[in-house]
């Protein structure tokens, strides 16, 4: 459906996107994350044809970026970072006026006005100024602006931004239930948000793809060692450290002495694809050894996206 | 031809939701009726001629302060980035706003047409420099809008827009009337690029393809800077 080939663009001397390959297939939804300033927002410009890349291509469907424009703008609903609106028009009056520009039909147009309206629960607000509206609603406007023309590709720059907890859900719900049969990419920073509404996660990190995939993908290709964490009493430092290091699969052991508790904490690493739970339990079970603390710290998308972000 | 309407509509709407359009009219107004009525009655003379001479230099601060917004206020709040995301090209989008500008010129010299229709109850008015008048007007308004649009597409601070606008209306509203700080081997030169010496033409009563043709190269060469300055944003 989309296919990003070498797409690279330089602000001036600053590369802001570095040769991004991607290609997306109909009907997914991917998350595009990546800290501030990475070139998630460029990336989805230029899709958009709000920017025009330095190099390289964008094929959507089968329409290229610099010669189908005016096609490519018909495909995509956009829906910008903080929602730029005219301030002193109508709720109502900005949707038929989109229609026209947009040159739907004016039955059509009608008629997804109220779906939109309804979808993104505009109704109270239909006839207020958009200067008046709250943020929530301004940014719900703002995905009624994408949606209206039922677009086959939609993409979605921070779609939760500066909503409540409650809409935030209703927001992501919405996206899901598009996405069904539409092709969404969204960005974001909540790691947790791409998490919950995307099939398919892009980090992308200083202009360029560092990973790509679905979050079991993620977290299966890095090479993350488990660790597990114990809070013992009644244990000798020496003593824990040698009897557990016996234990096959264990890489090492940390020690962390918390002043005044009375009680050893340890870290210990393990291999990357052994669960050593079982037999740690065990050993343990076998000395007089009080166990406080006993926990494993699994691979999070969290850890992934630091491990591939911060580096540098 | 639906979309271009849509904006241009849109635009106009803009124009008349805010008070800023009724302002502006009524300073226009206040202003040439002063000026007109002034010395119109020490005159003497059933002519539209005293209205017509000062109409290049109220334009010059008049029109820049109409179309100071079309473009810097879409840069400011950022609504650009949803218009150039839409199905129309740059093109589509300076034209439909360099009309509505025009139109909006039209609509603020209409409520002026109460001048000759008063002045041909007192005296006999000739009809003819008051029809090349305003035929010039709109060309003049046309030529201004333009180079309006384009100090607007400079950039996103509407003030700076409108001081940038008023400067270059002013230098061809008023250079005709500096020709003798020029040395003479260029004054015909000087003299072709003010704006105020082929309006007064059309004032005179005299519509020639010159005239008409400076103008029009005006709007376009306004027009299509406009273009090149939108499309250098990407």
């Amino acid at each position: 459906m989309i296919h990003i080939k070498g797409l690279t663009k330089y602000y001036q001397e600053v590369c802001a996107v570095n040769n991004i390959e991607l290609t997306i297939n109909q009907g997914e939804i991917v998350g595009l994350l990546g800290p501030n300033a990475a070139g998630k927002t460029t990336t989805l410009r230029i899709l958009t044809g709000y920017l025009s890349p330095t190099f390289g291509n964008v094929q959507i469907k089968n329409f290229n970026l610099t010669k189908d424009i005016l096609k490519i703008k018909q495909l995509i609903g956009y829906l910008p970072e903080t929602p730029p609106l005219y301030k002193n028009l109508l709720v109502y009056d900005y949707l038929r006026y989109l229609g026209q520009v947009r040159d739907m039909h004016k039955g059509f147009a009608e008629s997804r006005i109220k779906q939109v309206i309804a979808q993104c629960g505009l109704q109270s607000v239909m006839h207020k100024n958009i200067g008046e509206l709250s943020k929530g609603f301004q940014q719900r406007l703002g995905i009624a602006h994408a949606l209206l023309h039922d677009p086959e590709i939609l993409i979605l720059d921070e779609p939760t931004t500066g909503l409540d907890p409650n809409q935030i859900l209703e927001i992501r719900n919405l996206i899901r239930e598009i996405g069904q049969q539409k092709t969404v990419i969204l960005s974001t920073h909540i790691l947790s948000e791409a998490e919950a509404t995307c099939d398919r996660m892009v980090i992308i990190h200083q202009g360029n793809v560092v990973a790509d995939g679905t979050s079991q993908e993620l977290k299966q290709s890095s090479n993350f060692s488990p660790t597990i964490h114990l809070g013992l009493k009644n244990a000798d430092q020496n003593e824990v450290s040698s009897i557990l290091s016996r234990i096959s699969g264990v890489q090492n052991i940390e020690t962390k002495q918390d002043d005044p508790s009375d009680h050893l904490h340890f870290q210990i690493r393990c291999h990357p694809d052994q669960d050593l739970r079982e037999r740690i339990y065990a050993t343990i079970k076998n000395t007089n050894w009080t166990l406080l603390e006993f926990y494993q710290q699994t691979q999070t998308l969290e850890n992934i996206f630091k491990e591939l972000t911060q580096e540098s | 031809m639906g979309r271009l309407a849509a904006i241009w509509r849109k635009e106009l709407k803009d124009y008349f939701v805010s008070p800023i359009a009724y302002m502006v009219i009524a300073i226009f107004l206040l202003i040439t009726g002063w000026f007109f009525f002034s010395s119109f009655f020490v005159q003497g003379q059933a002519s539209l001629r005293s209205f017509f001479q000062l109409l290049p230099m109220i334009f010059a601060f008049v029109i820049p302060a109409l179309t100071m917004r079309l473009f810097s206020e879409e840069f400011n709040v950022g609504t650009f980035e949803m218009l150039i995301t839409l199905p129309l090209t740059l093109r589509d989008i300076v034209i439909s706003k360099f009309l509505a500008g025009i139109t909006f010129v039209a609509a603020m010299l209409l409520p002026t047409l109460s001048y000759p229709l008063f002045i041909s109850l007192m005296g006999n008015l000739d009809w003819g420099p008051v029809a090349g008048g305003y035929i010039g007007a709109l060309f003049l308004g046309g030529a201004f809008t333009a180079i309006g649009l384009l100090t607007s597409a400079l950039t996103k601070n509407q003030i700076i827009a409108f001081i940038l606008g008023t400067l270059f209306c002013f230098i061809l509203a008023i250079v005709d009337k500096m020709l003798f700080f020029f040395p003479e081997s260029i004054l015909d030169f000087v003299q072709y690029f003010a704006a105020d010496y082929h309006f007064q033409n059309f004032a005179k009563g005299i519509i020639d393809s010159r005239d008409i043709l400076y103008f029009l190269s005006l709007i376009f060469i306004g027009l299509y800077i406009t273009h090149l300055l939108l499309q250098a944003r990407e």
